[in-house]
């Protein structure tokens, strides 16, 4: 009469990411030829990237009170931490083709959060490789430059790469959120996702009073890269963007993620379904 | 009798010659209707632009204020430089989707396009030179109304470098089609294109001076960059239309375009007799 015994329900809430993750790993490991194409690509990307900085500071020294050294330093913060959040999120990109295909409904379906799905949906793994170039080009710039390794110097590193990475994966969900509004208008968040990315490569205190303003508080990328660099560097800043507000990037990131989730909020609340 | 028989050929052909350009005009007319309809894209692509091209221009014009020379530029030209590349985007099709040629030759649609009595790259290529006219009057014309009115423009105050501009646009256009179309027929013997599209996107972009003027690149880089069409795609018309170069200069730059277009252009032929035969073998 013993009922047989039931297994207990193992794992945490975690456990069917975890197994869809492994599963994506696996799956882009299967074409070799192709997934090393996509590597190479991606690693490629990286290069090129930084590249642009360097063909800029080969015929000017100093930009932005940055010297060479100083913009290693810059390009490696920013394009780190955005290249991990890519990793991490950046093919949210594709949930307008989503929306207009209808795939999106089938995500409904299911039991768990919509936006927990889409992140771990798909991990692309060539993203790394650009991720790759921009570590080796922060590794560097640490090096390079005359930097005071003292505590706080440490603990800023370790807040700048983590806020950091917290801070773009924000922006790729404020712009998903956007695009339940903007189906065919999607390329218009690329301006806050890939133009964020691209003004935090670059030194703040060259851009003008409104952007300043865009990317120094609204959009904060300044956090990521610009104010941790001058930092790092003992440099006191322009006017706006003083280098000791780099001790809140704790609160633009906060910022970004209250956004974020209410964009998405709304977005989901929006969307009325492919139909069909 | 047989001189009369000649004069019909003749006449014949004449007529069906009229008859396909009317096609290919008819195919152009409709890829501007197509585009025409996509208007929040349109109005998208030229605020991601703008906001692109301001913080290209803050760059830019610090680094011409604080180096003695940047290239040859100067305020005003750098500003034409950058609001011009980023008004001509749209147009080049470097960030855009895939071709729609990209999905038949995955999923063998094509092989409907080989029954059609019109030349699969001329009808793709005018579709594409409509697409384009179409993006230049809501992303060109505002991108560098934008630009003049932010940083201010210096731009030619003669006829000429206007008309060679827009003959060089529509060089750069039709180059820019034929690449990816070259791109995408590579579908035939790969399943997937899309690294090398990235690929291409990447190296494109940025040889063909879009992050910065191909004349401030080292002399290597540039002698790389000038060995590739990529310059002709965007460094050309830019500098045809911003009046950098001039007179003869400007017209062997033009010329260059028309060798590019041409040669990517055999190459485009080639490669589709070569995928026809094979998609012949493969399908059923």
């Amino acid at each position: 009469m013993a009922e047989p015994p039931v297994a207990a329900p193992s794992g945490s809430w975690f456990t069917p990411y975890a197994a869809v993750l492994r599963s994506r790993i696996r799956a882009q490991r299967a074409y070799r030829l192709s997934f090393a194409s996509e590597v190479f690509s991606a690693f490629l990307i990286g290069v090129v990237e930084f590249a642009e900085v360097w063909v800029i500071f080969h015929n000017v020294r100093v930009l932005g009170g940055l010297d060479m050294h100083g913009a290693l330093l810059l390009f490696g913060l920013s394009n780190t931490t955005f290249a991990l959040a890519q990793v991490l999120v950046g093919h949210l990109d594709t949930l307008p083709t989503l929306i207009r295909m209808g795939t999106l409904d089938a995500y409904h379906l299911r039991p768990q959060p919509l936006l927990l799905q889409l992140v771990t949906g798909d991990v692309s793994l060539r993203r790394f490789a650009r991720a790759a170039v921009a570590i080796v080009v922060l590794v560097i710039g640490l090096l390079q430059n005359d930097i005071d390794w003292d505590p706080a110097a440490f603990g800023l590193l370790a807040m700048t790469l983590s806020c950091g990475i917290l801070l773009f994966g924000g922006i790729f969900v404020c712009a998903a959120g956007l695009q339940f509004f903007l189906i065919d208008g999607s390329e218009l968040t690329n301006s806050f996702t890939y133009g964020g990315s691209f003004a935090a490569m670059q030194p703040a205190s060259v851009f003008p009073l409104p952007l300043k303003l865009l990317f120094g508080f609204a959009i904060p990328v300044a956090f990521t890269a610009y104010l941790p660099t001058i930092a790092l560097l003992g440099l006191p800043g322009p006017p706006l963007l003083p280098s000791w507000l780099v001790w809140f990037t704790p609160l633009a990131t906060a910022w970004i993620w209250l956004l974020a989730l209410g964009l998405w909020r709304l977005g989901t609340r929006h969307y009325q379904g492919g139909g069909g | 009798m047989r001189w009369s028989a000649g004069g019909e050929e003749r006449l014949a052909a004449a007529t069906r010659a009229r008859r396909e350009a009317t096609l290919y005009w008819q195919l152009a007319v409709a890829g501007f209707r197509r585009q025409s309809q996509y208007k929040l894209a349109m109005f998208a692509g030229l605020f991601t632009n703008c906001v692109f091209g301001l913080v290209r221009a803050a760059v830019m014009l610090a680094a011409v204020r604080s180096a003695g020379d940047f290239g040859g530029y100067d305020e005003g030209t750098m500003g034409a430089y950058v609001w011009l590349s980023q008004g001509l985007l749209g147009a080049m099709q470097f960030m855009g989707p895939p071709l729609e040629l990209v999905d038949r030759v995955k999923n063998g649609d094509i092989a409907i396009d080989f029954l059609r009595p019109v030349d699969i790259q001329l009808s793709y290529l005018a579709a594409d030179l409509g697409r384009a006219t179409c993006t230049l009057v809501p992303r060109f014309l505002p991108s560098v109304l934008f630009g003049f009115l932010t940083v201010g423009l210096a731009m030619p105050a003669t006829p000429g470098p206007y008309v060679l501009g827009v003959i060089s646009i529509v060089l750069a256009v039709a180059l820019s089609f034929l690449m990816l179309f070259a791109i995408g027929l590579i579908g035939f013997w790969v399943v997937e294109t899309r690294g090398i599209r990235v690929l291409y996107q990447i190296c494109g972009t940025f040889l063909a001076g879009l992050f910065v003027p191909v004349h401030m690149f080292p002399d290597w880089l540039r002698t790389l960059a000038y060995a590739t069409p990529f310059p002709s795609i965007l460094q050309a018309p830019i500098d045809v239309l911003s009046g950098r170069i001039l007179g003869v200069e400007a017209v062997t730059v033009v010329g260059a375009q028309l060798f590019w277009v041409l040669t990517i252009a055999a190459i485009g032929r080639l490669m589709l007799a070569a995928g026809r035969r094979r998609l012949e073998v493969q399908g059923g």
